[in-house]
């Protein structure tokens, strides 16, 4: 098959039905494993204790946290560039899981730096800067929200996601830097202390686990958007005969 | 409303400075007539930085280190009170899409409209900036350092907030979507110009925020006249 025929929603969705149970399947082992490492394989840590073991949550989620802001402005460049409805759509279903993931990492950081830095809460650069990132995908998603035509809505959020890309790193490295400025705080992320081989695994099995969750469920809200907004479609009203013929 | 379609007739200069001066020119009318609405902007500015002695305390020395993030943060919010007026009644009694059409590119109107807010709005709240720097009972050189940092900073606001005003045009609730729009994108040039005055303060330079500052207009004078052009042409499909 062509492989640009799957841009068109019609060829799409069958393709991402089939798919998306391997890729569901897929992170749930991988997050058995992981965890199971994380939690029964991996010694504690000898500074921290066991509160390091957040950790194996904190640190996958953060990084598909920005990735996946990447993706949503990549498809979003794809969209204004070609003009194809799938990228839009898929840019609209990549949002949730992303604003999800920034706040899983900003929750789970908040835990781990109680304990560890006594404090749910410093103006570190990278939590700042995490916390913007999850104002910039509440914009998008507010955005989408607001905008009732659903093309327009598409148009105006690839252009927003492209424009907070540019800023991503902006931000991050005014923060950084206004955080040197500053420093009078004694936490700094950057000295943890170096890992042990089974750690690094066990977090790197949880961040592929983290990537197939993601493009499970982004699959099946692609799905679920799909059947929403072509729900006039011919190639939709048939297969809902086809559903109502065979049961 | 005035018209555009004017120098049609003759050898018209369609470039993009024709453009742009065309663009501010006629923002710049329509809001010297509206002169009221540009006042209770700039007041705005003022009761906000008069507020925050009241919320926290009149200690000298604790409102001297808070006077540029307060002048600075009020510049943000008062920026963004003016942005909805930037293409919105333009949007509402049609004239937008009638510059779009027009011979002249849109970018460059579109940079001109931004030219005019910063015109109308940026620059009386830079000039009002020492006046307030004062009331905070900052030092001379101080007071110096963070009126520069508001004008290096200011075109920003409107160029970025720009983007934003054209892609909220005719969108529910278009005001506190836009809050939540540019404001983190705003917060670079936050950081850099409040802290230029915190770097002469701490005895170091303010070379490094200054250069970041203008980096930063640059970036913004190139990228955000596009961007603006675009979510313009995609509001008014």
């Amino acid at each position: 098959m062509n492989l640009y025929q799957l841009s068109s929603p019609s060829t799409f969705y069958p393709v991402a039905g089939r798919v998306a149970p391997w890729f569901a399947g897929a992170a749930a082992i991988l997050g058995v494993v992981g965890l199971w490492i994380a939690f029964a394989i991996a010694p504690t840590d000898f500074q921290q204790g066991e509160v390091y073991r957040i950790i194996f949550i904190h640190v996958p989620s953060a990084w598909m946290s920005m990735f996946v802001y990447l993706v949503m402005a990549f498809w979003g460049a794809m969209a204004l560039a070609f003009n194809t409805r799938l990228s839009s759509m898929m840019a609209q279903s990549l949002a949730p899981t992303g604003a999800l993931m920034t706040f899983i990492a900003l929750w789970t950081g908040a835990l781990w730096g109680r304990p560890t830095w006594g404090t749910y809460w410093a103006w570190d650069a990278r939590m700042t800067s995490e916390l913007i990132l999850l104002f910039l995908y509440f914009g998008v998603i507010a955005l989408r929200n607001a905008i009732d035509d659903p093309r327009r809505a598409d148009r105006a959020c690839a252009l927003l996601s492209i424009v907070g890309a540019v800023n991503v790193p902006i931000i991050y490295f005014s923060v950084k830097w206004w955080n040197t400025l500053h420093q009078g705080a004694s936490v700094s992320l950057t000295a943890a202390p170096k890992m042990a081989a089974t750690m690094l695994t066990g977090m790197l099995v949880l961040a592929l686990a983290a990537w197939f969750y993601t493009i499970a469920v982004a699959l099946w809200r692609v799905q679920a958007i799909i059947l929403e907004r072509e729900r006039g479609a011919a190639w939709i009203r048939s297969m809902r005969g086809m559903k109502a013929a065979t049961t | 409303m005035t018209t555009l379609a004017q120098p049609l007739a003759t050898t018209a200069d369609y470039g993009a400075w024709a453009a742009i001066r065309l663009a501010a020119q006629r923002d710049l009318k329509l809001a010297l007539r509206s002169r009221a609405e540009l006042g209770v902007q700039l007041l705005f500015y003022v009761i906000v930085v008069s507020l925050f002695p009241l919320a926290s305390s009149p200690e000298r020395t604790l409102l001297a280190t808070m006077a540029p993030g307060i002048l600075w943060v009020a510049a943000l919010l008062a920026a963004l009170l003016s942005l909805p007026r930037l293409f919105g009644s333009d949007y509402n009694d049609g004239s937008l899409e009638q510059l779009a059409m027009s011979p002249y590119p849109l970018p460059a109107l579109v940079s001109g409209k931004m030219l005019a807010h910063w015109l109308t709005t940026g620059l009386p709240m830079v000039a009002l900036a020492p006046l307030l720097a004062l009331q905070y009972g900052l030092d001379a050189e101080l007071v110096i350092i963070v009126t520069l940092s508001l004008l290096v900073g200011t075109p920003i606001l409107s160029l970025i907030g720009g983007i934003g005003a054209a892609l909220t045009l005719g969108v529910r609730g278009g005001g506190s979507l836009l809050a939540l729009l540019v404001l983190p994108l705003f917060i670079p040039v936050l950081i850099f110009g409040a802290g230029a005055a915190d770097a002469v303060r701490a005895g170091l330079s303010a070379s490094a925020n200054f250069s970041l500052l203008g980096a930063g207009l640059l970036v913004a004078l190139v990228g955000a006249p596009l961007a603006g052009a675009a979510a313009v042409r995609i509001a008014l499909d």
